[in-house]
């Protein structure tokens, strides 16, 4: 049976994503930060779908124990779903470094670390995916959420490469670009009802983008037109809008 | 920010509260007055609409499944559709089902639904073993048929009213296939359906599509659908929808010659007596069009069910028929059902007579309608389901519901009536 590790898996697009891979039959490995949160899920996803469901403790930000955690992964892995992230307060990330750089090593760093050492065994075997949780926030720098939008800009630009590099050894890499969805992330912000996706939609559309091994995927789709249109306009206009 | 409800009518203002842990809920009971407890949205009118509306979705936790005994503990806000996909491979069914898998089990709870064998097993609650509920004050009670029995009844068809459902534990049906042997009778008149029923009163599952544009000799024209379990075959199940309502048609679109076209063509493909079909496509046809409430349009529509005391329910269908046949206010769903015996859940819907169930678009002339109608149900000493409504009058929910009064008292006496107060309860002052 197929295992695939689901990173940053106390997030609410990685538990719906985790849901849907177990009912189509996967084997899970679900790597936090913090796993006593994660017993409840477990369970429910045990009795859900009767698969076998392991846990691994990952800080993403402990970048040296990265190396170690992976090497001991108790199973073969057939795919690595990353869905890490922190929104962060751009206003206070403004006036303190230290909540910058927990934005940007969040969003990137760590997990460059870990996508790193995991890209090359899945290279050195010749097979296996990768998925990767962006934003469309990186396509284009607001001042709402800038840092934010830099960080997942990085991990976009880092997957592409990925992506690139891995082609001829038979790895897929998917980047995932969600607009607005309905998460502990985005809750208290007043999202615009037609264009919020719900963490279940998400994960559908990744398990079915997965499968197909395409490159990026927008969701909902007309995100692609929307960041289209943004990046198209000129800079000179862009800096005085108010988005 | 503005709610709409499944029949999109009423809309009111309120705020969504999404709750993830039991901290949440004591921080939204400490913070808030005026709440309700929603689950998937579903149902029709007012009742799970306030000021503030906790949104347990994310609450969906499956807690135990004993896949021996068939008996599973659930969070409240875990979906009927997630639970069949868990349980049918398994060969368990819940015992009653309900017209659509998209509701939550604390929805389930609150509103006692009924199914297409309501005549022989009752309702949803019947299978309840137990569930937790979190008091006004944040106290978590455990309630039961022999433990804080009061509560139980109360809370049991409450429409959220007596505190926060947090898990129930269920018993399951066993089931060997996944598939429904379904027979069609075509009848001709009212009569003729009664008589349907009547003689297959012992089938396990029964409903009637029925044509409400009917007149005079045909008045009461229906296809009564049958259904029994298969007893060989595959368990495998997944929630499939098929189509999505891309946008509201405009509300002229449904008017009497549209549904007239409906109705004749419905009646007319019935051609099979017998065929053997899947869970899904007996019990919730109209999953498979996501969205399907768009139908109606912008205005929204209102749902009418009633149900009648067995010694009148010809009588008292056949009046409803003919007031709406002669209005022209078709509806473009109208179903029918031989009910089973009422249970001592204070609030509880279903009692032993026949149901009727319609969908009206909204306008001033249908809203009439349904004043009319309800003199006629509460002259056959009928009532109307809860969950549907979004319009009756406390007169009336007063005539229907006996125990109304005693549901009011468990309220005040747990003061439950300070915290928990939908737009449906404010109405009608429960």
């Amino acid at each position: 049976m197929s295992t695939v590790l689901i990173i940053g898996a106390n997030s609410d697009i990685a538990k719906a994503t985790a849901r849907v891979y177990a009912g189509f039959g996967y084997d899970l490995i679900l790597a936090a930060s913090s796993l006593e949160v994660l017993d409840p899920f477990v369970n429910d996803l045990k009795i859900r779908y009767d698969r076998n469901i392991d846990t691994i403790e990952l800080d993403i930000l402990n970048y040296q124990s990265h190396a170690e955690i992976c090497k001991n992964i108790p199973k073969h892995i057939d795919g690595v779903i990353v869905a890490v992230g922190y929104l962060g307060d751009q206003f206070k990330s403004q006036n303190d470094f230290d909540e910058t750089q927990k934005i940007t090593d969040t969003n990137y760093t760590g997990i460059v670390s870990v996508l790193n050492i995991i890209a090359n065994d899945f290279e050195k075997r010749k097979s296996g995916f990768i998925v990767a949780i962006s934003s469309v926030a990186g396509e284009r720098g607001r001042k709402k959420n800038y840092q934010y939008g830099a960080a997942k800009a990085a991990l976009t630009t880092y997957l592409s490469g990925l992506r690139n590099r891995l082609y001829d050894k038979g790895v897929s890499v998917l980047t995932v670009k969600p607009g607005f969805v309905l998460t502990k992330m985005t809750r208290g912000l007043d999202l615009p009802e037609k264009l919020t996706a719900q963490p279940k939609e998400v994960a559908l559309a990744i398990y079915s983008a997965q499968q197909k091994g395409k490159d990026t995927l927008y969701y909902y789709k007309k995100w692609r037109l929307i960041m289209w249109i943004i990046r198209m306009i000129p800079e000179k206009i862009f800096k005085r809008l108010d988005l | 920010m503005r709610l709409k409800s499944w029949g999109n009518y009423p809309h009111v203002e309120g705020e969504n509260y999404p709750v993830v842990s039991d901290d949440d809920l004591t921080d939204v009971l400490t913070q808030k007055t005026s709440l309700i407890v929603q689950g998937n949205n579903r149902s029709y009118g007012d009742s799970a609409f306030a000021q503030t509306v906790i949104d347990m979705k994310a609450r969906d936790h499956f807690l135990d499944f004993d896949t021996k005994k068939g008996i599973l503990e659930l969070q409240a806000g875990a979906l009927i559709s997630d639970v069949l996909e868990s349980i049918v491979p398994k060969g368990w069914i819940l015992p009653v089902l309900p017209g659509t898998q998209l509701i939550t089990i604390g929805g389930a709870i609150a509103s006692d639904i009924h199914g297409k064998n309501h005549h022989n097993v009752g309702t949803f609650c019947q299978f309840v073993k137990s569930l937790r509920l979190m008091l006004s004050n944040g106290e978590i009670i455990k309630c039961s048929n022999t433990e804080n029995v009061q509560a139980f009844r109360a809370t049991c068809a409450g429409m959220g009213l007596t505190g926060i459902i947090l898990d129930a534990t269920i018993q399951l049906a066993p089931i060997s296939s996944n598939r429904i042997k379904q027979t069609s009778h075509k009848t001709k008149n009212l009569k003729h359906t009664f008589e349907i029923f009547n003689e297959n009163n012992d089938s396990s599952y029964s409903v009637a599509w029925i044509d409400c544009l009917a007149k005079d000799q045909e008045l009461g024209k229906s296809v009564v659908m049958l259904g029994e379990h298969e007893t060989e075959g595959e368990l495998e199940y997944k929630y499939k929808s098929r189509h999505k309502m891309p946008f509201y048609l405009p509300s002229f679109v449904l008017n009497s010659w549209s549904i007239r076209l409906f109705n004749w063509l419905y009646y007319f493909k019935t051609k099979k007596k017998s065929q053997s079909v899947q869970l899904q496509s007996f019990f919730f046809p109209l999953d498979s069009i996501v969205d399907w409430n768009k139908m109606y349009g912008k205005s929204g529509f209102v749902q009418y069910q009633c149900v009648i005391p067995l010694e009148h329910s010809y009588e008292g269908i056949k009046a409803l028929l003919n007031k709406i046949s002669d209005s022209k206010q078709g509806s473009f769903l109208a179903v029918l059902k031989r009910m089973g015996c009422a249970n001592d859940n204070l609030l509880s819907f279903p009692m032993e007579g026949y149901s009727l169930a319609l969908d009206f678009k909204v306008n001033k002339k249908t809203l009439e309608l349904l004043d009319t109608l309800d003199e006629i149900v509460k002259q056959y000493n009928g009532r109307l389901y809860l969950c549907k409504d979004a319009r009756m009058s406390e007169d009336t929910l007063n005539h229907g519901y006996k125990n109304a009064e005693k549901f009011r008292k468990f309220r005040q006496d747990t003061e439950s009536n300070k915290t928990f107060n939908s737009y449906q309860s404010t109405r009608l002052k429960l």
